[in-house]
């Protein structure tokens, strides 16, 4: 049976992880490559690395850690932000990613997705979609979730699934930090509408709130979380043991 | 000294790396010379069969790994590397493999339920039909990372270990000094770390 994947987060800007991270035991908080190999060690099942960079020497910095990281830690790696071309698959891609995750890259280019599958095939090829419900529409935000695409959701997620997208990341911005479980009713739309796996984002506060999510919707493949990873609110040991008791088939 | 062969298909980072990690000196390289003279060998690969095996015709490759088998050397094929072991492919088309191992590459369609999403892709567990001296570390429930469309159909008594998705799908297979993977031992945590340093180990007899 394929495991439900749970799936840390990482925001790294200029070389160094974002976001404060609050563990025992770990001294330097802020370094990807130890946060890597932490939750690797905790049986994380994929991590992703968000590169939220805005200058070119930052950008190199980040291809540096990655690099330290794929050499590392041996489980799958996700790479997302600053992604508009085929060439900066590329980059990542010869820096051990293993998968690419493209979000506002897409919004203004839609040629990137069939382009990128077709180089280096779907499996590789994550879009992550940041959505938020507007006069009762679910609607794609571009720009980190600053600026209303005026898109439909579902049918856009459904189009770049059908141009190449091998995986869906579905970011809730209406349960995004609020901690009060994933958004149900947006994830069970985008599962209704593609057949590749969807990834849960936003909204997670506790480990109930994964057993809610795959309890309720089956067809969830993974639930991804940041800040309740990185502060130990959520111990991912914990969370799987807790979903295997619940029936959920996870890897322990 | 393991030998990595490097034939323009795919990204050999993590492969190269995981096997430096438990110890093995590891090469990548497309020369015919050094591939013949590795204590051992890998055949990784990703993308599309057809390409991949035009590809290793192209660059004459493909007579060096079976000469390198033939002379008894430890061969390992990952992913697309294992299914171009086998026989034949069906996928977008009919093509020829190795042949190193019996059986041909079907799409997973074809034995899943509809209702089974395609790739099959993530965490499955190994479910070991015959052991075999690359799984000697590997326990009962182990998971391994998968992310493929295709298998290995009718290997028949090279079949080495299954994964469950709405059928037994092939997950390793082995003959003689050649075995294959189709899940990825180098994004497979502590267990295919494990397995990666059980065939460096591994003098090629079963």
């Amino acid at each position: 049976m394929i495991t439900k994947r749970i799936i840390p987060c990482l925001d790294v800007k200029d070389g160094r992880v974002v976001k404060g991270v609050n563990f025992l035991g770990l001294q330097d908080v802020s370094s990807p490559v130890k946060l890597a190999e932490y939750y690797s060690k905790c049986g994380a099942d994929e991590l992703v690395f968000y590169d939220i960079t805005a200058s070119a020497e930052g950008r190199a910095l980040f291809t540096d850690i990655l690099r330290e990281v794929a050499s590392k830690v041996f489980i799958p790696l996700t790479v997302g932000g600053g992604i508009n071309t085929v060439d900066d698959f590329a980059r990542v891609l010869n820096c051990g990613a293993d998968k690419v995750s493209v979000n506002s890259g897409a919004i203004r280019n839609p040629a990137l997705i069939p382009a990128a599958a077709k180089r280096y095939g779907s499996q590789c090829v994550v879009i992550s979609a940041d959505v938020k419900r507007v006069d009762g529409d679910f609607r794609v935000f571009a720009k980190g979730g600053r600026e209303d695409t005026g898109l439909e959701a579902v049918s856009w997620i459904k189009c770049c699934v059908d141009s190449g997208a091998g995986e869906v990341v579905l970011n809730s911005i209406d349960t995004d930090g609020v901690k009060g479980g994933f958004d149900l009713e947006m994830l069970e739309a985008v599962c209704d509408a593609v057949s590749v796996p969807v990834i849960a984002s936003g909204g997670a506060g506790c480990i109930d709130d994964f057993v809610q999510l795959f309890k309720a919707l089956p067809r969830v493949d993974a639930g991804l979380a940041a800040s309740i990873f990185h502060f130990g609110e959520v111990e991912i040991h914990t969370l799987k043991q807790v979903l295997r008791d619940n029936d959920i088939t996870v890897r322990l | 000294m393991i030998t990595i062969i490097d034939y323009g298909v795919g990204n050999l980072f993590s492969l190269a790396h995981s096997l430096k990690s438990v110890g093995a000196e590891a090469s990548v390289t497309g020369d015919a010379g050094e591939i013949l003279r590795a204590d051992h060998v890998i055949l990784p690969g990703v993308g599309a069969f057809g390409d991949a095996a035009a590809k290793l015709r192209a660059t004459g490759l493909d007579g060096v790994v079976k000469d390198a088998a033939a002379r008894g050397t430890p061969i390992m094929g990952i992913c697309l590397g294992m299914q171009l072991l086998l026989e034949k492919s069906y996928e977008f088309g009919e093509h020829e493999g190795l042949g190193l191992i019996p059986g041909e590459v079907r799409p997973i369609a074809e034995v899943i339920p509809a209702d089974y999403k395609i790739p099959h892709i993530g965490w499955n567990a190994l479910e070991i039909v015959r052991p075999h001296p690359i799984f000697k570390d590997v326990r009962p429930g182990d998971c391994v990372y998968f992310v493929h469309s295709f298998y290995g159909a009718n290997c028949g008594p090279a079949l080495l270990a299954t994964a469950e998705y709405g059928a037994h799908l092939t997950a390793a297979v082995g003959r003689g000094n050649v075995v294959g993977c189709q899940f990825h031992p180098e994004k497979s945590g502590d267990v295919g770390l494990k397995i990666l340093k059980a065939f460096c180990e591994w003098e090629g007899t079963t």
